[in-house]
């Protein structure tokens, strides 16, 4: 068999940790060739070895049957392989044409190279126009952008790192249609993600890595997505459901919320309505950068609002502080954890102290118990399964998903009667996902309200009896979602409805 | 090569060891210093005068402790603003500003007897100093004015004022026009705990005060809401904490603080007010503030330090004829190393080689 990159037995270590421990991967031309992991399962890892940014300590790679050792990414451009990043690196102020330009050696900015960026843009159904600023487009475009400065070195594998973690539905079947023309055109493609099912749609082979091992090599489409998530975390996934979806009155409502934004980027939102009944899971879609972060601010009471545009229990909270909403028994999770849910430079027990209500027996009369603060934060960290040394570990040396367990067992403990929560799971990996899920489930059923925004519609398709779509500000009605659901949610959150 | 590694936790043993480290540090380059410029002299009784000397004579040990009372309560105040990420510079003017308030207080009662004197001046200091502090906190949390410089400029306003007053109003009746107030009659006098010398209740004062803020920082809920403002303004919002009003404790703290001890220092071994009250105690508190990592307790320890660092630093001027400058070198390099080393507690040095 004919292979255009080969792998073998790839090792790298930092200290005594193996992020990549016998690592052999092959991938075939015109394929799309899917890795999959868990955060730290060594994907990003292999990756820059792959672009060169990395050497291993062991092993050797053959790319179109030749010994290949990159020293560095441009050699590896050189060379045609090129890399799609998850976080795009574009200047905002610069033209789509410039900073294509920009990105490429030995290359002059004329109409010819216009006319290129237009012919692979048609080629390839990149809808994208080169005159336009990128800072006014759409994350999509940046992403069509990101490819087409790609495409113009000619690479023979295109190595794609979380591509539709940031797209709306349309634009990730918009960008699956690309990719297979840029397979059948002969450039591999080897696409990273934790997205199961997006992986089973469009691609042929994937390879599964767990704790810097190689543990699968197989097709996808021969797995359901739950046996591939379990060969990912290595053990069995709990599956989720409501046990008893017993919903009352409303509990809490949001009734015409306007703000003008006070950042010069920030969005503007727009006479928000919405109501959460006892015992049911509401939910907020959206792409990010519509207005999520606006109102997670009035939410949690960081900034104030009149008093009747929020009302919990019969009472109108709009101008109560954070700390007094708590009083109330309401709880939030920000999705910023370092920073802003929890101090990065204070251990964990004194973050415990931050979301108290004034009632808490970690306090009294403001004098801090710190036996009880101990006490409980043990309690959030074993019934949670954060993995920490101890209470006084710093919150900036938690892993990302440790430390999401962490905010989500504190507010937790706390019995919220309402629980507002914003990317319950961004960042965080299958296992710790699935038991975070778990727990909001559990919360619900025991007849408490919760409000998730989130940006993951699988997250808030599989876990919420309500959806809203934030979209510029504006928050649609709740979707009906037995009639065409998903397709009226796509259009919505392009702000296309109609 | 060597490498910084963060550590996950931060090292009890380094926290106590890394200003041990600092001394050492800081004794062994006034060594170099001492032996490139001293001519004909001994460097080690140079050493012996700067940091024994001071210890072994009872003059000098209650002399220590007088200059160490006033640092202990400006930096006290000091350690919780600066935790807050509230830069209160202006320590030497609250100081000044409250030392001339307690000191009317207790020229206008000229010659009445009573106890209840001097904690009517000390209580005069005090708002004297908050008031002062508080046009800070009043142009920070209302227009966003910079507090460094507010409390930096006013530094120099108080001092003027100061001698405006010692012309004008508190100017001693009888004293042939020198700008200095009346002698300080015996009630309104800081009496003396250690006879013979000049050391007064203040230094009690001091010690109870740090336990008082060891208390405030670290069993009460207000010691989290000043180090969380600090150090992540959002989490603080997150929490309920109103960052206006930590602006406003942390000034009013550090400043009605500074002005207890201008009036303890004036109503003290002064006895009297004098152009001479300013004493550099509110910016060398600054210093004493960092050396005890802005905790309570350390700074106890701190200011006894920088005393024996001014007393020593006398003493060499009169002994050995060497520059005044002298203790501020030292001072100087005390914290610089201070701060270097305090980065062991966050971070592991590891020394490996690259093999290829």
């Amino acid at each position: 068999m004919n292979y255009q990159l080969q792998i073998n037995n790839i090792t790298k270590s930092y200290g005594d940790l193996k992020a990549n421990d016998d690592v052999s991967l092959n991938i075939k031309p015109s394929s799309i060739h899917a890795l999959l992991g868990e955060n730290g399962a060594g994907k990003s890892t292999l990756v820059k070895v792959i672009y060169g940014s990395l050497l291993p300590d062991r092993g050797e790679m053959k790319w179109l049957g030749k010994s290949y050792s990159p020293k560095n990414p441009f050699d590896a451009r050189e060379q045609g392989i090129a890399m799609v990043f998850q976080h795009f690196s574009l200047f905002e102020s610069l033209t789509v044409e410039e900073n294509i330009v920009l990105g490429l050696d030995g290359v002059r900015l004329d109409e010819n190279f216009t006319e290129k960026i237009i012919k692979y843009s048609k080629q390839y159904g990149l809808d994208i126009n080169p005159h336009q600023v990128v800072g006014d487009l759409s994350v999509g475009a940046r992403q069509r952008v990101e490819i087409i400065r790609c495409l113009m070195q000619n690479p023979k594998l295109l190595i794609m790192d979380e591509p539709t973690s940031v797209l709306t539905p349309q634009e990730v079947s918009d960008l699956f249609i690309t990719l297979r023309k840029l397979a059948d055109d002969g450039c591999s493609i080897l696409y990273i993600s934790h997205k199961l099912e997006e992986v089973r749609q469009i691609c042929s082979v994937a390879t599964i890595l767990r704790g810097g091992k190689l543990v699968e090599n197989c097709i996808p489409q021969e797995h359901t997505q739950q046996e591939l998530a379990e060969m990912m975390i290595g053990k069995k996934l709990i599956q989720l459901a409501r046990s008893n979806i017993n919903s009352g009155e409303d509990i809490f409502s949001i009734n015409n919320l306007s703000r003008k934004s006070d950042d010069m980027f920030g969005v503007d939102l727009k006479s928000i309505s919405l109501s959460v009944m006892k015992g049911s899971i509401v939910g907020i879609a959206g792409v990010a950068g519509n207005g999520q972060d606006e109102l997670m601010e009035l939410l949690i009471g960081e900034i104030t609002s009149p008093p009747d545009t929020l009302s919990f229990k019969g009472n109108d909270i709009g101008n109560l502080n954070s700390h007094q909403r708590r009083e109330l028994s309401m709880f939030f999770i920000p999705e910023e954890r370092l920073g802003h849910g929890a101090v990065p430079d204070m251990g964990l027990n004194e973050n415990m102290l931050l979301s108290r209500p004034q009632k808490s027996e970690m306090t009294s009369y403001g004098v801090i118990d710190w036996q009880n603060v101990e006490t409980l934060t043990q309690k959030v960290i074993s019934d949670f399964d954060v993995q920490t040394f101890s209470t006084k570990m710093l919150a900036k040396s938690l892993s990302g998903g440790n430390l999401q367990k962490f905010m989500v067992g504190r507010e937790l403990t706390q019995n919220p009667e309402l629980l507002i929560v914003a990317q319950p799971t961004w960042g965080v990996d299958a296992g710790s996902a699935n038991n975070i899920h778990q727990a909001l489930i559990a919360l619900a059923d025991q007849g408490s309200a919760i409000l998730i925004i989130s940006q993951d519609l699988d997250e808030i398709l599989s876990l919420c009896e309500q959806i809203h779509v934030l979209s510029e500000g504006s928050l649609s009605t709740a979707v009906d979602m037995t009639n065409k659901g998903l397709e009226k949610i796509s259009q919505l959150m392009v702000g296309s409805e109609d | 090569m060597i490498r910084l590694i963060p550590r996950v936790e931060n090292s009890t043993a380094m926290i106590l060891l890394s200003p041990l480290l600092a001394l050492t540090l800081t004794a062994i380059s006034a060594y170099l210093i001492f032996v490139s410029i001293l001519v004909d002299i001994e460097v080690s009784s140079v050493f012996y005068t700067l940091f024994v000397e001071p210890l072994t004579d009872s003059y000098y040990l209650s002399e220590l402790l007088v200059k160490a009372a006033p640092l202990m309560i400006i930096a006290l105040g000091l350690s919780i603003g600066f935790r807050a990420g509230v830069w209160n510079i202006g320590a030497e003017g609250q100081y000044v500003i409250g030392g001339i308030a307690g000191s009317a207080v207790g020229l206008y009662f000229y010659d009445v007897e009573g106890f209840w004197i001097i904690p009517l001046m000390a209580l005069a200091g005090i708002l004297g100093g908050m008031f002062y502090a508080g046009i800070a906190a009043f142009l920070k949390t209302r227009y966003q004015v910079n507090e460094i410089l507010v409390t930096l400029m006013l530094t120099y306003v108080a001092v003027l004022f100061l001698s405006a007053m010692l012309q004008g109003p508190l100017r001693n009746p009888s004293g042939f026009n020198f700008p200095e107030s009346r002698l300080f009659h015996d009630s309104a006098l800081m009496p003396i705990i250690w006879q013979g010398t000049r050391v007064h209740i203040g230094l009690i004062i001091a010690v109870l005060l740090s336990f008082v803020a060891w208390f405030g920082i670290k069993k009460h809920i207000f010691g989290m809401q000043i180090k969380i403002s600090g150090s992540a303004p959002r989490a603080a919002k997150f929490a309920g904490f109103n960052d206006n009003k930590t602006v406003w404790y942390s000034l009013l703290i550090s400043g009605g603080l500074a002005g207890l001890a201008g009036l303890f220092e004036a109503a003290g071994p002064a006895g009297q007010l004098t152009p001479g009250l300013p004493q550099f105690y509110g910016f060398t508190a600054i210093i004493v503030a960092f050396l005890a990592r802005l905790h309570p307790i350390g700074v106890l320890f701190s200011s006894l330090l920088i005393a024996l660092s001014y007393v020593g630093g006398e003493n060499v001027q009169i002994d050995y004829d060497l520059p005044k400058s002298i203790t501020q070198i030292f001072q100087g390099m005390l914290l610089f190393y201070f701060l270097a080393c305090d980065i062991l507690i966050k971070y592991k040095v590891v020394l490996f080689k690259t093999i290829r």
